[in-house]
């Protein structure tokens, strides 16, 4: 399986965000984003979920499933968390993994990869930050797609759920996964290639 | 458990957990039809002929109120990009949250229906008419307010655009909503073709709501 | 010159220049032989002289209904063929249309005094050309919101669609509640009109008219492409002064 990108460009509020990207990411390689602020990071991740239309050049997935778009195979982790305050925390996985395609099998071992399992019935609303950011974490692994688009995924964890998040992208990889996480300090994933985006 | 129903349950759940759920739109239903002969005055002849479209009126106002939360919120914590990178369609994604809307909050306005009609001194016998059309109208000012919803999903006066927008739009539903009410009520005019056509504007935008809806949302959130 | 050619702001730009002039020769040439024309039509026998303010207030009807038809025709530009241009025709087209109808309902209120007797009665052409205002506004509304003028714009163009499928549904259902709570209504708003006498003038007047529309539209498209040039390269400013 291979991510390719040619040429890419992205248009955003009359201003172009970035344009003349290139990357090439095959199953279990992670691809580190870095660059100041404003560069372009987020929009890149959001063009390849499928979130922002691709204003020039080519994104293409060989490899994956034939019938299903590059989104349909993507996990996003943006800044923002995607629970409901006012339902559990397992009611919250239990509708991602619905919706996102497979069954609740997934949802057990994932609270438990996260450290939530015992949290699993309390509202959402009463958790930490650090909390509902392992909470979107465990929504990765509740549901397998095969690449992972995470947008400055240690923001809010502390040492030791940045250590286990490493663990868990690194178990992604070796299972034939793909990492694009944008980022401005190291996540533990040293055998990550860095793009560089911003003004050449 | 398949997408769309796991969605559906999922409004339905937050609906009702939140802000008093389903209640909360009856509630300003009632509120507004009690205030109506404060305006107007107790004359129940009076009342009775304006009945129908002081309901329908009520209606419309209240399922408005609510279409503004319809996105807002998924946009404002990050669910609705999840939700356009799932394995549906986003036409058919969107459609199911407006059937959870039309549950939670236009299928409470039909049940107390009765109780207002009291008040506002409607006949007995039409009261099933009456309830009748609000059931087969409603559905359509979801569908046509999912359009408004998704246009103004990311902008800031969201609620006031939102009524701008949509309020012409249903003007049609409204005119045959209560014009098949009255003829229940007050007769010769039959009650036949305005209800037919009353159907075919809720199925028709059963079609165009959830795809404009769609559309909007896809060119909104660049 | 093919329309793909017009994508480009710049040359679009120096065919309006080149145009406009002409164009706004024509539409006085035509005011004047037009506004001639319809004063010396004859009166009504019923109205008198009145009957003339429908040689302004049928082609503004006529000319509201055909804004926000180019609106439409510009939306699908914007969202079916993404020509860079469609955007602007849009945005340009709704306030002229509104202005239209506005004059439209104006003239017909004034028209309506002395003939009706109020200044506004829920008539269903009146009716129908009020809403069609209400969803004029709504659009503009769209673009005034809008942080980016790419985003309203294609905001802008689904409402535009979703008013050209519902537009004849409003005029159908005005129809018919015109027909449910009027009593049978004497008034012909067309007036006895297919006489010659009163065709010519109406038609010169509407193309007249016409020819105003599109040099305004042509105007304001210059303008907001011009609006954009200095948006960008105010935003181009904040970016260098951000590196």
């Amino acid at each position: 399986m291979q991510l390719s990108a040619d040429n890419l460009a992205c248009v955003r509020g009359g201003r172009t965000v970035f344009s003349g990207l290139n990357f090439r990411l095959a199953g279990g390689e992670a691809l580190l984003v870095t660059g100041r602020n404003g560069a372009g990071k987020s929009s890149l991740l959001r063009v390849i979920a499928g979130l922002v239309h691709v204003s020039a050049g080519r994104l293409a997935l060989d490899g994956g499933e034939a019938d299903a778009g590059i989104a349909e195979q993507t996990h996003y982790l943006g800044h923002q968390d995607a629970m409901k305050p006012s339902l559990s925390v397992a009611e919250n996985l239990q509708f991602w993994a619905a919706f996102l395609g497979t069954g609740s099998a997934g949802i057990a071992p994932a609270l438990e990869a996260v450290e939530l399992a015992g949290l699993a019935t309390l509202p959402a609303a009463y958790l930490s930050a650090g909390q509902r950011r392992r909470l979107s974490i465990a929504r990765l692994i509740a549901t397998p797609r095969p690449i992972w688009l995470l947008d400055e995924p240690t923001s809010a964890l502390d040492a030791a759920s940045q250590t286990r998040l490493a663990g868990l992208m690194r178990d992604h990889l070796s299972g034939g996964g793909m990492i694009i996480a944008a980022t401005h300090g190291a996540i533990g994933l040293d055998t990550a290639r860095e793009l560089k985006m911003g003004p050449q | 458990m398949n997408a769309l129903s796991a969605l559906m349950l999922r409004d339905m759940r937050i609906a009702v957990r939140i802000g008093g759920g389903a209640l909360m739109g009856a509630l300003f239903f009632l509120i507004v039809v009690v205030m109506v002969p404060f305006a107007i005055g107790p004359d129940l002849r009076l009342l009775a002929q304006i009945g129908p479209a002081i309901l329908w009126l009520g209606a419309l106002l209240a399922s408005l109120l609510a279409l503004d939360r319809l996105f807002a919120t998924d946009h404002e914590d990050g669910s609705l990009d999840l939700l356009m990178m799932g394995r549906v369609p986003l036409e058919l994604v969107v459609a199911a949250k407006a059937v959870a809307h039309w549950l939670t909050t236009c299928l409470p306005l039909v049940i107390i229906t009765p109780l207002l009609g009291l008040m506002l001194n409607v006949e007995m016998n039409a009261m099933g008419a009456l309830i009748l059309t609000l059931l087969a109208g409603t559905p359509a000012l979801t569908f046509i307010g999912l359009i408004g919803a998704a246009l103004t999903v990311a902008l800031r006066r969201g609620g006031l655009l939102l009524a701008v927008l949509v309020l012409p739009l249903t003007i049609p539903v409204l005119i045959f909503g209560v014009s098949a009410a009255n003829a229940a009520i007050a007769g010769p005019a039959p009650f036949g073709p305005p209800f037919t056509i009353l159907c075919a504007l809720s199925l028709m935008s059963f079609v165009v709501g959830p795809v404009a809806a769609a559309a909007a949302l896809r060119y909104g959130l660049e | 010159m093919a329309v793909i050619d017009l994508a480009n702001p710049t040359r679009f730009l120096r065919l309006v220049d080149r145009v406009l002039p002409w164009l706004i020769a024509v539409t006085a040439v035509l005011f004047v032989v037009g506004l001639y024309r319809a004063v010396n039509a004859p009166d009504d026998y019923q109205q008198g002289a009145t009957v003339k303010i429908m040689f302004l207030h049928v082609p503004a009807a006529w000319l509201g209904m055909m804004g926000w038809g180019l609106m439409s025709v510009a939306a699908l530009g914007t969202l079916v063929w993404r020509h860079p241009l469609a955007d602007v025709a849009g945005k340009a087209a709704a306030p002229i249309g509104a202005a239209f109808t506005l004059i439209c309902l104006v003239t017909g209120s004034l028209w309506g005094r002395p003939t009706w007797g109020t200044y506004w009665v829920w008539d269903a052409r009146l009716t129908s050309m009020l809403v069609l205002l209400l969803l004029y506004l709504g659009v503009m509304a769209l673009y005034w919101t809008a942080e980016d003028p790419g985003r309203g714009s294609r905001a802008a163009a689904i409402l535009a669609l979703v008013g050209a499928v519902n537009l004849p549904i409003i005029k159908f259902s005005v129809d018919w509640w015109n027909t449910l709570h009027q009593p049978a209504s004497i008034m012909r708003t067309g007036g006895s009109a297919i006489d010659a006498s009163i065709l010519w003038p109406l038609l010169i007047m509407a193309l007249a008219f016409t020819l105003l529309f599109f040099t305004l539209h042509l105007a304001a498209m210059r303008n907001e492409i011009l609006r954009r040039r200095v948006r960008t390269m105010q935003l181009m400013q904040a970016q260098e002064a951000h590196a």
